[in-house]
């Protein structure tokens, strides 16, 4: 497979009250050894997943929060965020996890993974994709 | 590239954000549930109108007769049946589902 | 032109697997082909043979068994989602311990790896879900 497609995952949908966001992580780390060009997309109540602070001590419920930190060690460096939907709940970029990654290319420097963009860089993201999965 | 829908939009935001995220000259296709969105006069009617011009709006014709709106729906919305949406996803480079 | 089709719903509480199936149907019969039908989250629920509908209901898992028959198609259940949910095929059933297996004919069940074969390898990845 050495052909290499854009692949976006789309997450929509909040942690937690289904089970939608953690197995489409779990797509994510499997499809991160492909070798393909990986984005996600964090847009609607999907901004809550990666909401910083989580903890489900109380619902005895497996805390996956903490992988979307290790996403960059799988070189997956791109997690695109709505600049709109963060707004409309009343949240801003500071409310979420840091999410960073280290640049092989510039000495193994610390860059922040998370890239704010509204509904028209939006649409042309997903225009530019090979692949959409949608969770 | 086409887009589905197939949550009504009086129970979830998914045709809104479908309608505000789709790039000019989508095909946007409303399926199951989504037919609903398809209602002439409802209250998100305007909003489905106002990409019109931009986008071309379809219907899945056996989940509108399942339903019984057939007969209800705004003017300019083209209705297809399962081999339509067939064609639709060949038509447009890639498909993207509003669940 | 190739499809790949994510199922991520059961049968009979959502639409998405009827759906599914009638788009399955309609791409074989103006001959476009069919690299696999990949069932995911809840969507793994499509494939126990133990599924009992009404007579006069359609019969979801069948039909997608009798449409691999036919065509034959690749049906790819998800081995996460799979244990999550209590579906295996003999071989899981022993490898976990457990006294029965119920996947239904045409399925298998693999890794979500064959999700992002399906992506790579086909012309278009059409998901059906919730």
């Amino acid at each position: 497979m050495s052909e290499s497609k854009k692949f976006l995952y789309v997450n929509r949908k909040a942690p937690y009250g289904t089970v939608y966001a953690l197995e489409s992580l779990e797509v994510v780390l499997i499809g991160a050894a492909f070798e393909q060009d990986v984005q996600l997309l964090f847009v609607d109540d999907g901004v809550f997943q990666i909401v910083k602070g989580q903890d489900t001590k109380g619902i005895e419920m497996k805390n996956f929060s903490p992988t979307y930190s290790a996403l960059g060690d799988y070189e997956v460096t791109k997690m695109y965020v709505s600049k709109e939907s963060l707004e409309e709940r009343g949240l801003t970029v500071d409310d979420l996890m840091p999410l960073t990654y280290e640049d092989e290319d510039d000495d193994w420097a610390e860059k922040d993974s998370i890239i704010l963009v509204n509904k028209d860089e939006i649409a042309a993201l997903m225009e530019e994709q090979d692949v959409v999965l949608s969770f | 590239m086409l887009h589905t829908v197939n949550k009504s939009p009086f129970e979830k935001n998914s045709l809104v954000s479908c309608l505000e995220h789709a790039a000019d000259g989508s095909a946007i296709l409303l399926i199951e549930d989504g037919v609903y969105g398809a209602l002439n006069g409802s209250a998100v009617a305007d909003k489905v109108k106002s990409v019109m011009g931009k986008s071309t709006i379809y219907a899945l014709g056996p989940d509108l007769d399942a339903r019984g709106i057939a007969d209800k729906i705004m003017d300019g919305i083209k209705v297809v049946d399962y081999a339509g949406f067939v064609d639709l996803a060949c038509e447009n480079d890639k498909v993207q589902a509003w669940l | 032109m190739k499809f790949t089709i994510q199922v991520n719903e059961g049968p009979y509480q959502h639409q998405s697997s009827d759906t599914a199936y009638q788009f399955a149907k309609a791409a074989l019969e103006k001959g476009h082909e069919i690299f696999r039908v990949f069932f995911y989250h809840d969507g793994v629920n499509n494939a126990t043979r133990l599924t009992t509908p009404p007579q006069d209901d359609r019969n979801v898992v069948n039909r997608w068994s009798e449409l691999a028959k036919e065509h034959n198609l690749d049906l790819v259940v998800c081995v996460a989602a799979a244990q999550r949910r209590g579906i295996a095929d003999k071989d899981e059933a022993q490898r976990n311990g457990k006294d029965a297996d119920n996947l239904a004919d045409g399925f298998r069940i693999s890794g979500l790896g064959q999700l992002i074969e399906g992506g790579i390898q086909s012309d278009r990845l059409v998901v059906f879900g919730d």
